[in-house]
């Protein structure tokens, strides 16, 4: 892909994409009590501009949606909580793409489940306590099966859209 | 199908193991008698569970209730409200988290026991 402005151009629709998805997702109502439980819609952004654009851009992409979702909607807290599960999340599929034969939703469910471990990290940091690595396992779980469709959605954008 | 094979077999392990967790946990569960609050990483105090009663936590910025041997959290001073979505705590080492307040609440089985260790 050439670089100027239709790059920048499509680089600023996939953050507004991701931005949308992180937006509907606040809005679900969370159907189980466990804290951290989501279904990372966004990850579907992530994906696709790791894949259509590359590892820089993806980075990009992926931090500057986490920094203007929690300026507008959230706080300081969940700001330094989402850039911990969504870097660790992001650099850990970017190893994948590149070293492993992967693809697009096996690399989903690991980013999906590591950005969830991330998030806990984070709180056991924050919290000074282990109190919350009970809900890992409940976790580990709900990323997996959310990471499943967050693949399957992103590999049917990565192939169907051209840019 | 081949080209899957891989992906196949990283999500069928983590499926299993995750399910197996899950399954630990659940068979394993007990009823708590205490809960015990921490705020900033330190225990600040401890509430039995068999005593209803409605108390103010962390200078009032949440306030835990007991009910009927459960625990949990109301009048929350943050914005997202998650301690209060948790809902209602009583196994052993379920806990309600606040992490604006840096406060959890945690179900212990007795009073002065640390509850099981899931990293060891």
């Amino acid at each position: 892909m050439k670089t100027g402005t239709k790059k920048l151009t499509a680089l600023a629709l996939t953050i507004s994409f991701a931005m949308i998805l992180s937006y509907i997702e606040s809005r679900l109502p969370t159907f189980v009590a466990v804290p951290g439980i989501k279904i990372g819609l966004a990850n579907i952004a992530v994906i696709f501009s790791l894949y259509k654009f590359g590892i820089k851009e993806s980075l990009t992409v992926s931090i500057i949606r986490i920094v203007l979702i929690s300026l507008l909607f959230g706080s300081p807290i969940s700001m330094l909580y989402g850039l911990a599960g969504g870097i660790l999340s992001l650099v850990a599929m970017i190893l994948l793409k590149r070293f492993t034969p992967l693809k697009e939703v096996a690399i989903s469910v690991c980013g999906g489940v590591l950005h969830n471990v991330g998030q806990i990290g984070m709180a056991s940091i924050l919290l000074s306590t282990n109190v919350i690595l009970y809900y890992l396992p409940f976790l580990l779980l709900s990323g997996t099966v959310a990471g499943i469709v967050v693949g399957i959605v992103s590999a049917l954008l990565i192939k169907r859209i051209r840019i | 199908m081949k080209k899957y094979r891989w992906d196949i077999l990283v999500i069928a392990l983590l499926l299993l193991v995750s399910v197996s967790l899950v399954l630990i946990l659940n068979l394993t569960k007990t009823d708590g008698r205490f809960v015990v609050v921490e705020i900033d990483g330190k225990v600040s105090s401890e509430y039995p569970l068999s005593q209803n009663g409605t108390f103010p936590l962390n200078g009032g910025t949440n306030t835990l209730v007991i009910e009927d041997g459960k625990a949990y959290l109301i009048n929350s001073s943050c914005p997202d409200h998650t301690c209060e979505r948790t809902g209602k705590i009583h196994y052993v080492g379920q806990s309600i988290v606040c992490l604006p307040n840096r406060l959890s609440v945690t179900v212990r089985g007795e009073s002065d026991e640390s509850g099981p260790d899931l990293i060891s």
